[in-house]
């Protein structure tokens, strides 16, 4: 059983621990700028959602590239980018219809979430359990509990 | 069941791979006539700049992943296709039976009518055999005139630039990237190339070539003359639909097929660019002549021979590209609809710029410079037709604003 970042939006506090952790785990620096989850503030700062790749289904990214430098990782079910076979192209960047793989001009490649191999530091980092990482089939409910809620309130 | 695949681009490689997972006892052959490993004609500029090896274009990596898959791959070339015996004629051997056809067979580069562009100095940039001649007979600081400067134009300069050439570019519309940006995003690309020290000439075109001393004169149609050692052209394509001569199946633009990606003929059906497809933004059949919809068309085309009939709305035409630095993106209806309404923010100094296109409240095109972060909501927002609904206004009003409206209203995720 895969396991799925799990991302609660009313329990961010938009501290950007998040990004810090991430950007210093795959590119070695302190940068929000670098990072793979990115939180967008709604309403002036007052609310706030982390947001980074699914890991979907569709691997949209995974199918448009045109030299196989997108995998699955079969351990974690991760679409991981390998550095070294990307050209830079970023066709993935416009095939991925939820925008979460992005390009890295220092590096002249793209960048996405890979789970950081099964320990994401973002969910390590989250001091308020907004981002937590558990087994995908309670992602699936939540979600569900989440939109039946919506759909009755 | 017997499938056979004529190309071996993404759109037959993909094809291939889709139908083996839905069946593992049909016997798949690919027919493909270039002399390589599968590979990716959008890698080849990755290539020339020195990036990459020449297995670096290579579609899939292990050089037994079509072995495992028992995918047979035939060097050959298909030289016509008989509907009635549901066979191909190939150049070398006996035919070959199909059960069901895909035909995948791309397009090729074209020269314009000018005389004087059979000189061996002028040069295509379409496959690896291009690319080798490119890579051995054009060397560091030679003065190279490229002509176009449409998409692939475009992809190539960035190319050629990095071969550190003296270049210039000649292109007959009045704006760069005619069919993907418009003409206030044109000039800014115009602009940046010429402060990276690219010449571009647009509004005018090459009328005569001569080859004289081992160097080209290059005439233009408003008077000048250009001398230069090789010309790469990059005006146009088309189709390789050759082998249909005698076939009955309907053809215009391409190899006219349904949402099944099936051709007017049973058993026949087409993908990629040699297809001319349903277009997601307006239905009509189209040809897109890009990757995304190569490899879209690849799995569909192959869900539909292997008898799964699961629905196809159309591929969104949509590019990405990076000249020299400056990156820039198009989306399905980026130029507008009648009655719709539009919104840009220039940053001319800045080199950035989007402009968003509306139909009542949805998202139909979109253009970007300068956007590199999450710029595939602009396709998630377009392919998903999703009501904007107050967020137009918003939009309107502030259009970098899309990741939030994109988040709100896509995702759900109301915050
Ligand atoms: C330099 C360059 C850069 C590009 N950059 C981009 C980019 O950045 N983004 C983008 O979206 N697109 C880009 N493209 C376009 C992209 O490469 C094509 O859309 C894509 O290759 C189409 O795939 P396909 O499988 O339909 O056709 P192709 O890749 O053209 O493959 C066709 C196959 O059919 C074979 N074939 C043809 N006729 C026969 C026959 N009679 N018998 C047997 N085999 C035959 C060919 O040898 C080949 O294997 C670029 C193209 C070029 C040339």
């Amino acid at each position: 059983m895969h396991k799925s970042l799990l991302i609660d939006p009313a329990k961010c506090t938009s501290c950007l621990q998040c990004e810090l952790a991430c950007s210093f785990e795959n590119e070695g620096v302190f940068n929000p700028a670098k990072s793979r989850i990115k939180i967008f503030e709604f309403e002036h700062g007052r609310k706030a959602i982390p947001y980074t790749c699914t890991q979907c289904e569709e691997a949209w990214c995974l199918h448009a590239c045109p030299v196989e430098a997108i995998t699955i990782n079969e351990e974690t079910g991760a679409k991981e980018v390998n550095e070294s076979i990307c050209v830079g192209c970023k066709v993935c960047t416009i095939a991925c219809p939820f925008g979460t793989v992005n390009y890295n001009s220092d590096s002249g490649k793209v960048i996405k979430c890979d789970l950081c191999g099964g320990e994401p530091q973002c969910a390590e980092a989250c001091p308020t359990g907004a981002i937590v990482y558990v087994d995908s089939d309670w992602t699936g409910y939540l979600r569900m509990r989440d939109s039946a809620v919506e759909q009755h309130s | 069941m017997q499938h056979v695949i004529v190309g071996a681009g993404p759109a037959g490689v993909i094809a291939a791979e889709t139908l083996r997972k839905k069946s593992r006892n049909d016997s798949i052959i690919i027919v493909a006539k270039e002399p390589y490993p599968a590979y990716s004609r959008m890698a080849i500029p990755y290539l020339l700049a020195g990036d990459v090896e020449e297995n670096g274009t290579y579609l899939r990596i292990d050089a037994n992943h079509f072995d495992k898959l028992e995918i047979e791959i035939r060097l050959n070339t298909v030289n016509r296709i008989n509907t009635r015996e549901k066979t191909v004629t190939l150049e070398k051997g006996p035919d070959l039976h199909y059960d069901r056809l895909l035909l995948a067979t791309g397009s090729s580069a074209i020269r314009p009518p000018i005389s004087g562009m059979d000189s061996p100095r002028v040069h295509n940039c379409w496959t690896l055999d291009d690319a080798h001649r490119m890579l051995s007979e054009i060397r560091a600081r030679d003065r190279v005139v490229l002509l176009g400067a449409g998409f692939i134009g475009c992809i190539v300069l960035q190319a050629l630039v990095s071969m550190k050439l003296d270049l210039t570019v000649v292109e007959l519309a009045d704006h760069m990237l005619a069919r993907m940006m418009d003409h206030e995003g044109g000039k800014m690309i115009k602009q940046w190339c010429e402060n990276k020290g690219v010449t571009v000439r647009t509004g005018t075109e090459v009328i005569a070539v001569t080859e004289k001393s081992n160097q080209l004169e290059i005439e233009l149609a408003d008077g000048s003359t250009i001398t230069a050692d090789h010309i790469v052209c990059a005006a146009g394509v088309r189709p390789n639909i050759h082998m249909l001569e005698g076939s009955a199946i309907d053809v215009d633009a391409g190899i006219l097929v349904n949402n099944q990606l099936q051709t007017n003929v049973p058993d026949i059906f087409a993908a990629g660019d040699v297809a001319q497809g349903p277009d997601r933004s307006t239905g009509d059949q189209q040809v897109h002549a890009i990757q995304p919809t190569a490899s879209e068309h690849g799995r569909v085309a192959a869900f539909h021979m292997s008898g799964d009939a699961s629905p196809y709305g159309g591929s969104l035409s949509m590019n990405v590209l990076n000249t020299l630095g400056l990156i820039t993106s198009s989306f399905g209806l980026w130029d507008g609809v009648d009655g719709g309404d539009r919104t840009a923010v220039c940053d001319t100094a800045g080199n950035r710029y989007l402009r968003l296109e509306f139909q009542d409240d949805l998202l139909v095109g979109a253009l970007a410079i300068g956007l590199t972060q999450h710029v595939g909501v602009l396709r998630g927002l377009i392919q998903t037709k999703v009501r904007l609904g107050n967020w137009k206004k918003l939009l309107l009003d502030d259009p970098s604003l899309i990741m939030n409206a994109y988040l709100d209203r896509v995702q759900g995720t109301r915050a």
